[in-house]
């Protein structure tokens, strides 16, 4: 690639730098947790919440609001990046891991290698499920110990805290294995399948 | 949430190619109000967008520190050269920049478009219910200046909250719209200050404000709603009271961008 233009007279950053290797190409930190939706933010009831487990058409295991809250509980700090150039630091959560779910409905290894989550509001978006294991990934119900806000995702949200947070999908009910890669909701609008904050992947093609 | 429509597809098609950094020079600066000011944009290679989509703008230090942030795009697709709106941040990076240093000739990287979801243009149809909040107006105004480019006569409504009179931004060119009395409804709404003789409305945007402001939903119109969070969660709350479809309400909330 050709040299980046420089932009006369602009000298950038006027904060301390951040730690090293902890922000990804193109990203800067901010202190607060901006809200990005493309939609309404969805209000359920935890009455009859449910969280799904699915492989294609079938159902593998579901939990009520209470069932998910008795399973094993893992706090995590992380880092999370958002496509729209933000990332915050150390930030701290609580869910239960997709391997707790899927040992909870008494598997080994999982049925697919790719996932598409759903959510209230009609969301939807692809991981895969290499991404998801090892701790990589849980559905989170508080932040800095605290229930979820909903304009957060909350009840409840995926976080998958190494690929750009779109993939992090707000207000999730339901993960499904599926056996080939499919486009999500952003995906379908012009975002990357795979969404690599530290090899910028935020659009198709890059 | 609906996946597609006329405009994703456009969006998916070209998805495939990778959005290359273009160099886009400074046409002219247009100062909108005290802390807003608008940049007129000539982008070679630059291959059309749809009204409400945004861009990203990569600013290169010297020393080669680089800073990316993502505007919407306040022109029609028709107008000839791109325009985008930045309100100044004081204490921000690249806010500054773009509307105190910058000027006419200058030159920075951009890419895009950006977003298949937040969009509409005429062929969608309407009725149109536009919904901003300060600088949030900028992606509704490329619908607005797309629908006067091309003779639109859907029904469309804007609910436009500033601050202040001063802080109206494109205050003449939606007077001008209005005054077109082609199906377009301009209504404003000032939150801390009012000039005296106003006839607008004198609060923040409320569920009556919207009932009055806005379509019934028996009339199922198209809603887009774009500025600080805090005005889009409580303006989309209220249109799901109110019997409006969510999957008709699109959102957009951007706080100003530092």
């Amino acid at each position: 690639m050709s040299e980046p233009l420089i932009s006369r007279g602009f000298f950038g950053r006027k904060r301390p730098a951040p730690p090293a290797n902890r922000v990804p190409p193109g990203q800067h930190v901010v202190t607060d947790f901006p809200v990005l939706s493309a939609g309404p933010t969805p209000r359920p009831s935890l009455d009859t919440w449910r969280f799904a487990l699915q492989h294609r058409g079938s159902l593998l295991g579901q939990w009520s609001w209470s069932e998910f809250e008795a399973l094993t509980q893992t706090s995590i700090t992380v880092d999370i990046h958002c496509v729209t150039t933000w990332s915050k630091l150390d930030t701290r959560w609580q869910g239960v891991t997709i391997d707790t779910l899927l040992a909870a409905v008494g598997l080994s290894a999982p049925p697919a290698p790719f996932a598409m989550l759903h959510c209230d509001g009609g969301y939807t978006t692809n991981v895969p499920v290499a991404d998801m294991l090892n701790g990589k990934a849980m559905v989170a119900t508080r932040f800095d110990e605290a229930p979820l806000d909903p304009e957060h995702g909350g009840p409840a949200r995926l976080l998958v805290p190494h690929l750009y947070f779109w993939k992090s999908a707000k207000w999730v009910r339901r993960l499904q294995f599926i056996d080939q890669d499919e486009p999500g909701f952003w995906e379908s609008n012009g975002y990357h399948m795979y969404g690599d904050p530290w090899r910028e992947q935020r659009y198709a093609g890059d | 949430m609906r996946e597609t429509d006329a405009a994703s597809d456009t969006t998916a098609d070209a998805g495939s190619q990778r959005l290359a950094w273009l160099v886009a020079t400074v046409r002219d600066v247009i100062d909108e109000t005290p802390r807003v000011r608008s940049l007129v944009l000539d982008v070679p290679g630059w291959r059309g967008h749809l009204p409400g989509q945004h861009l990203a703008i990569r600013l290169t230090g010297e020393d080669g520190y680089q800073a990316q942030r993502l505007y919407s795009i306040a022109s029609a697709p028709e107008a000839p050269a791109l325009m985008i709106t930045v309100e100044r941040i004081e204490d921000g990076e690249v806010s500054p920049y773009l509307a105190g240093e910058l000027r006419t000739g200058d030159r920075f990287e951009l890419r895009g478009p950006i977003g298949g979801y937040f969009v509409w243009h005429a062929p969608a149809g309407g009725p149109l219910f536009l919904i901003g909040g300060g600088s949030g107006i900028a992606p509704l105004m490329a619908m607005l200046r797309h629908r006067e480019a091309v003779s639109s006569i859907v029904p469309a409504r804007l609910l436009y909250s500033s601050r202040s009179v001063e802080d109206i931004i494109y205050r003449a060119e939606l007077d001008r719209f209005a005054a077109r009395e082609d199906g377009l409804i301009v209504r404003h709404t000032l939150t801390r200050q009012q000039p005296p003789g106003w006839t607008g409305g004198i609060r923040r945007i409320d569920r009556a404000m919207l009932a009055e402001a806005g379509f019934p939903p028996a009339e199922r119109p198209q809603v887009f709603i774009c500025g600080p969070t805090s005005l889009v969660e409580s303006a989309a709350r209220h249109l799901i009271d109110l019997g409006h479809d969510p999957a008709a309400i699109k959102t957009e909330r951007f706080g100003p961008t530092a």
